[in-house]
């Protein structure tokens, strides 16, 4: 099953908005709903779109199975390190040692409706962060594989 | 009857249709897309609940990534039900 012409340019263009918008919700995770794993979901299905609209051989160039699994791993790297940055800081782990004295995100979010300012709550946006390219980089591994798959079947 | 209830009315009308016309279709990618039309309406209705953390998941993963996999799947196997 071949996709049209139509689909493929579709896809090409939707393709950076989805990205810009997964990124979005990922860095607004402590202000706005959703966080990091909603956001990386929206990305992960940016990348989906691409690997629906076209084949496997033309997807490795742009969506490399090597480097979403190094997203993977630095994702899960970066929330340990923001976990365990705590014990460092003499505090307790997961504790959010950033907000008070940190030297970014150290204020606190204005009750009630604000402007948003994104260099608050501390450790919250880090992780954030961090679980958003975990996400990114487990499900875009899973279509890949589910992808690479089918070539093999088509080659018998 | 209140605009927003007659709103949630018609997306559990359209949600039960959409449910009906997942398991009538003998067309797999047909199937496949009114399951993304199902998930969609599932997160209207989330949304209208004030749940739109849920809303959000529910778009990315059941909208997006579930119709994806389908959609890889079948492109793996066959278009069309076997018919008895």
């Amino acid at each position: 099953m071949k996709m049209t012409k139509i689909v493929r340019t579709t896809a090409d263009l939707f393709f950076p908005f989805c990205l810009v918008f997964g990124l979005y919700v990922v860095v607004h995770g402590h202000l706005t709903p959703g966080g990091g794993f909603q956001g990386g979901a929206v990305m992960a299905t940016g990348t989906a779109l691409l690997l629906v609209a076209r084949a496997y051989d033309d997807v490795t160039g742009r969506i490399r199975k090597g480097a979403m699994k190094v997203c993977e791993a630095a994702g899960l790297l970066i929330f340990l390190c923001a976990g365990f940055s705590g014990l460092f800081a003499g505090r307790p782990f997961m504790a959010n040692w950033l907000a008070p004295d940190g030297a970014l995100f150290r204020t606190s979010i204005a009750h009630g409706p604000n402007a948003g300012d994104l260099n608050t709550a501390g450790l919250l946006p880090l992780l954030n962060v961090g679980v958003g390219i975990e996400v990114l980089g487990g499900l875009t591994v899973i279509l890949l594989y589910m992808l690479s798959g089918i070539k093999e079947e088509k080659k018998k | 009857m209140t605009p927003f209830l007659l709103l949630q009315a018609l997306v559990l009308l359209g949600l039960i249709v959409t449910a009906v016309l997942i398991i009538s279709f003998k067309d797999l990618l047909a199937a496949a897309l009114a399951f993304a039309a199902f998930s969609l309406l599932l997160s209207l209705e989330f949304y209208l609940l004030q749940a739109p953390d849920v809303a959000i998941a529910e778009a990315g993963i059941g909208a997006g990534l579930t119709t994806a996999i389908f959609i890889i799947a079948i492109r793996g196997t066959q278009r069309h039900e076997e018919k008895n």
